[in-house]
């Protein structure tokens, strides 16, 4: 037989006389026999585990090998202490389904509560639920839940300065779902404030949705737009970088009535793009209207503290079309790594490792300008750990980043034909910069040899901009901004 | 798992002044050091704990040992496919040279395009379909793909006004909240008596709004759809899609193909039939596939193969996007794994063994619980409750509810079935064993249950107030939303 | 057995409207709460929201099912029962004392469409 199969050709045969079947194919007997599939799949044969091994390990040599990585654009290459992964290789946790019979999940349902309680925490909310799939879905969720709570207003309003990932998902999610998204423009590289209040005037949207680290690295200012928003009966949405929050202004501060966005920053690995956590929170009035699940403390029969799943009235198997959303996922096993990440860290070492990105970030950053390879593309902008560069002289972005990645670095995202964002973590060390900033100095004049020209460049970002837009050739028929 | 309940929360370890974190020293220029405008920095303090390495370490260990996982015991939820999850899946997930960036440039990560790839192109030839998408997170975001798909394939034939979704009553809740989300209306098919789709009341729905017809084969109850290929041409006729919804494709596996039953588009979860973790309720992967001719309408972007080697699609036709980037990439890969592991020998095998499995159960406890629709079923099925010979007896005020069985198993070390679902049955007891469990796991089971229902006879009031021997009992629901606590907050002085 | 009152309009989603005057008390039937068990949190329209005859207007949550609650009468909320805010057990309590919405009725001869108690009481058997 095979590994994963613990039956003997004994066990079979007793079982098939107890359900009074000669063979397993008669087990299938009213499925009719021209449905039946005829012959081998057309996929591999059955391999060894040390082929397997073999075949992952041969394909894994495939990806080019990175010693270091400044790439950000959502995705933070941050230091993972140890004891993280150790944590989530303990089985009790992963191969245990969504904790519905709470007597004997209570692993599950507390780490759960220590999440909820540290995400509201972070983000100066009153509740976060038990999670979301990423930082684009739970974006999308805000947007559905600012409808379902205006009940009669569809427009929602989305600042054009969000990373172009999360902007296309939450596109998509509008379009279905009949909401209609208008985009704020960006001003100087930030939402152009004033350019939402004035949108807000009309006094038919449902909801704005902002970002605080933005596409750019920029970190944003929302002073007076909880205000504005609230005298139009519009709730505001603030998506921020998890691991900023220990040191920036909170959602909660600002006046947010949602917080959203990933919680990748918090412990959890690259990962060639998940799985990540989604996080959504909000203040206490919105409850009823937040999708996903929710662990509450309660009492058991002998008044001993213990967790449960409650407020389920909400969701998708009792509310079926009613929900405000179908998902039923919460990221669990994604909650440990973050909840086990917060309890080590603790407000100091978050605050430590912001403060090491910060400068991490500056250092590389204003070597780069010295090096007169690049200028500022959004001069004077605040910024913490990720900021976007030009280069000069006609050299695009992807060159450089193909030169780095040949000597083991993905220096950051080539984000226009002539841009590259960077983000700096605790991860990498002034002596990692360092070693950065001789391999920008040892870039060969090759580069400048062949120099785009304004023209070639504008014909270039038009090109994304282009492609970006026929993924979004949907939207004819619907009023958002991508018809 | 240990009875002895831990219960602490690791805000109650906390003492000023423990770390458990190490950071490189601060050696950057002065210069260099974070300055925000003071509006620009957080105002409060955080409530997050200060604890040593080891106390997290305890913390979370002991809290392990009081859940209850496959690698524990038996875990015979329906509708969940709770099968062994393998090692060898998680060794390989965790390739430190898989673990890049998700902005990696297409050359540099042809690896992990790889993986994406050739996992697609295996399921499309296990489902029967054209194209896979891997790019939804779990089977609820592939519902709403798949759905999404569907309306962009009716919108591209300037037949938009195909808004409504046929559902048979017996579908799960998140099928008509899936349409909901994708703008859809939900209308609710009636099943027989036989449990399967009333095919003349499908036909009173049929028209020119229809925009798809959603299923399960077999359906929720463990039944095989007899009459799928007439219900397909009906639907196809009115010029509408079939949606196979893949909760229960594990009983199909080199069987039948959804494909070849005449569906259209589908989605998989790989956290059931493939095998992937559950982690306590996420992170699933739930892939969409299309039959031939709808493969421009799925998400961008796709994973493509070329003479150059793989990349990545952003076509003009797409959906939309609805993922970050290429969704769950390590949860895509223990599958990947999964599949090399059976290959085409073994796969129809789990099939065939997951009802074999199922029907053996079924078989030895009908004389004690309640079976509503005898006969064959396939990998899972469903009980409305005890018989009323071993106190089931609806009639009478004190009988013993599925509730308390379910709760009595979890005293003899046993995962309790779905219960309360499908909601056809007042007692629902939904039982699926998967095929990686024994003969004698499931003969022990099969003990137990018979002696829960001699309880339910002879001793109600023990079987009524169980579990007794869980680390906490029976909890307070009533309390948990009248006076709602989310956060330790809660229980700060 | 359910309790079923004389003189009020019975809707058979298991609503009723108490007529008084050109208003109508609406709230669920001591059937419904008994269906439902525990009630934990009434979803209630504001002032001043117009409903419709046979539209949802809000909801009742226990804690394992969530019920639609469709108006029996058309006509703008006037006041809403506050109380059970911070009580909705007063539902299971008394459910036609403890009325969820009242209503200034748009069409008071739309109550004739609706059930009287004993045709009520014959659909709850």
């Amino acid at each position: 037989m095979f590994k994963y199969f613990p039956h003997t050709a004994d066990d079979v045969r007793q079982m098939l006389d107890v359900i009074g079947v000669g063979s397993l194919e008669e087990l299938y007997a009213e499925v009719p026999e021209e449905l039946k599939y005829q012959g081998a799949l057309n996929i591999p044969s059955a391999m060894s585990e040390v082929e397997v091994r073999n075949a992952v390990r041969s394909l894994a040599a495939d990806n080019q090998p990175v010693e270091a990585c400044y790439a950000g654009n959502g995705a933070y290459d941050h230091y993972q202490p140890s004891v993280v992964p150790y944590i989530a290789s303990r089985s009790e946790f992963s191969t245990s389904y969504t904790p519905y019979q709470a007597e004997i999940s209570q692993g599950t349902l507390q780490y759960i509560f220590e999440y909820q309680t540290m995400m509201a925490d972070l983000t100066g909310m009153d509740i976060s639920n038990a999670s979301m799939y990423d930082g684009s879905t739970a974006t999308a969720e805000a947007m559905m839940m600012c409808v379902a709570n205006a009940k009669k207003r569809n427009k929602v309003l989305i600042s054009a300065t969000f990373l172009p990932q999360v902007l296309d998902v939450v596109a998509t999610y509008a379009h279905y779902h009949g909401v209609e998204l208008i985009r704020v423009p960006e001003k100087d590289g930030v939402m152009d404030k004033q350019a939402a209040i004035a949108l807000l005037e009309a006094d038919d949207v449902a909801g704005l949705i902002c970002c605080q680290h933005n596409r750019y690295g920029l970190i944003e200012d929302f002073s007076g737009l909880a205000d504005a928003c609230h005298a139009h009966k519009a709730l505001l949405a603030i998506n921020s970088v998890a691991a900023d929050l220990a040191i920036l202004r909170t959602p909660g501060e600002w006046g947010a009535d949602i917080a959203c966005g990933d919680a990748q920053s918090l412990g959890i690995p690259v990962g060639y793009g998940g799985p990540y956590i989604g996080y959504l929170c909000v203040k206490e009035a919105l409850v009823r209207r937040m999708p996903g699940r929710l662990v509450g403390a309660t009492t058991d029969v002998n008044g001993q503290r213990a967790f449960v799943l409650t407020l389920q009235a909400r969701e998708q198997h009792i509310r079926r079309e009613k929900a405000t959303s179908n998902i039923c996922t919460a990221q669990g096993f994604m909650c440990l790594y973050v909840a086990a990440y917060l309890s080590l860290m603790g407000e100091k070492g978050l605050r430590e490792a912001g403060q090491l990105s910060y400068a991490g970030a500056h250092y590389l950053h204003d070597a780069l300008i010295k090096t007169n390879i690049f200028e500022e593309a959004y001069p004077g902008q605040l910024y913490t750990n990720e900021f976007t560069l030009r280069l000069k002289d006609g050299v695009l972005a992807p060159l450089f980043i193909d030169y780095m990645l040949q000597h083991g670095i993905l220096a950051g995202v080539a984000v226009a034909a002539d841009q590259v964002t960077i983000a700096v973590t605790e991860k990498y060390t002034r002596e990692d910069l360092d070693r950065y900033l001789e391999l920008v100095a040892e870039w060969p004049e090759e580069r400048l040899f062949f120099p785009m020209t304004q023209a070639d460049l504008d014909e270039y970002n038009k090109e994304i901009e282009t492609m970006t837009e026929e993924a979004h050739g949907k939207c004819a028929g619907c009023s958002c901004e991508n018809a | 798992m240990n009875n002895k309940y831990y219960g602490k929360l690791i805000f109650e370890h906390s003492r000023q002044g423990r770390v458990g974190y190490s950071l490189p020293e601060n050696n950057y220029p002065a210069e260099c050091a974070m300055q925000l405008p003071e509006e620009q920095k957080r105002q409060s303090g955080t409530l997050l704990p200060e604890t040593d390495e080891l106390t997290v370490v305890r913390h979370y260990t002991n809290m392990s040992n009081n859940n209850f996982g496959v690698d524990t015991g038996f875990y015979p939820l329906g509708s969940c496919t709770m099968k062994y999850n393998p090692k060898i899946n998680e060794e390989l997930a965790q390739l430190p040279e898989l673990n890049i960036h998700p902005q990696t440039p297409v050359d540099a990560a042809q690896g992990c395009l790889g993986i994406y790839y050739q996992t697609q192109q295996m399921l499309s030839e296990i489902a029967g379909m054209s194209e896979f998408t891997l790019n939804p997170y779990a089977g609820a975001h592939g519902e709403l793909t798949g759905l999404m798909v569907i309306r962009r394939y009716h919108e591209h034939n300037g037949d938009g006004a195909r808004v409504k979704v046929l559902v048979p009553d017996s579908a799960h809740g998140t099928n008509p909240a899936s349409a909901a989300v994708c703008g859809l209306q939900v209308v609710q098919v009636k099943s027989l008596p036989d449990g399967t789709v009333d095919v003349d009341d499908l036909k009173t729905h049929l028209g020119p709004d229809v925009a798809a017809m959603m299923m399960t084969n077999p359906n929720t109850l463990g039944i095989f759809e007899r009459r799928i290929p007439e219900i397909a041409r009906l639907v196809h006729e009115c010029g509408a899609l079939m949606y196979y919804d893949g909760a229960n494709l594990n009983p199909m596996l080199g069987v039948c193909r959804p494909g070849d039953m005449g569906f259209d588009v589908m989605h998989i979860n790989l956290h059931k039939t493939f095998s992937t973790p559950h982690g306590g309720g996420g992170p699933g992967s739930g892939p969409v596939g299309v039959r031939k001719g709808l493969e421009d309408f799925l998400p961008s972007p796709r994973v493509i193969k070329s003479e150059y080697g793989y990349g990545l699609d952003y076509g003009k036709e797409s959906l939309g996007s609805i993922s970050y980037h290429l969704s769950n990439f390590a949860v895509i890969t223990r599958a990947y794994c999964y599949l090399l592991s059976l290959g085409k020998e073994n796969i129809p095998m789990a099939g065939k063994l997951s009802v074999l499995n199922a029907n053996y159960i079924k078989e030895r406890l009908k004389d004690y619980y309640q079976l509503p629709i005898d006969g064959l079923c396939k990998h899972e099925f469903v009980f409305d409750g005890l018989r009323a010979e071993y106190g089931g007896d609806h009639h009478d005020d004190g009988h013993v509810t599925t509730l308390d069985v379910a709760k009595r198993l979890l005293d003899y070390g046993f995962h309790a079935p779905t219960i309360y679902f499908p909601l056809l049955f007042h007692e629902a007891l939904m039982i699926e064993p998967t095929e990686t469990e024994s003969k004698d796991t499931l003969d022990e089971f099969i003990g137990v249950m018979q002696k829960i229902a001699v309880e339910a006879r002879d001793e109600r009031e023990m079987v009524r107030t169980a579990p007794h021997t869980t680390p906490v009992r029976r909890l307070d629901d009533v309390k948990a939303v009248k006076e709602p606590h989310f956060t330790f907050k809660a229980f700060q002085s | 057995m359910a309790k079923v009152i004389e003189g009020l309009y019975y809707a058979e989603s298991h609503e009723y409207v108490r007529v008084d005057g050109e208003y109508g008390y609406v709230g669920i039937t001591d059937y419904a709460q008994n269906q439902l068990g525990n009630v934990v949190y009434v979803d209630m329209p504001e002032v001043d929201d117009d409903v419709a005859a046979g539209e949802v207007f809000g909801a009742v949550e226990s804690v394992k099912a969530a019920s639609d609650l469709i108006s029996p009468v058309s006509g703008t909320v006037v006041e809403i029962n506050e109380a059970l805010e911070d009580e909705p057990e007063l539902v299971n309590q008394d459910a036609f004392e403890n009325w969820i919405m009242k209503v200034k009725l748009s069409d008071p001869a739309e109550v004739e469409n609706l059930m009287d108690a004993a045709a009520y009481e014959a659909i709850c058997k």
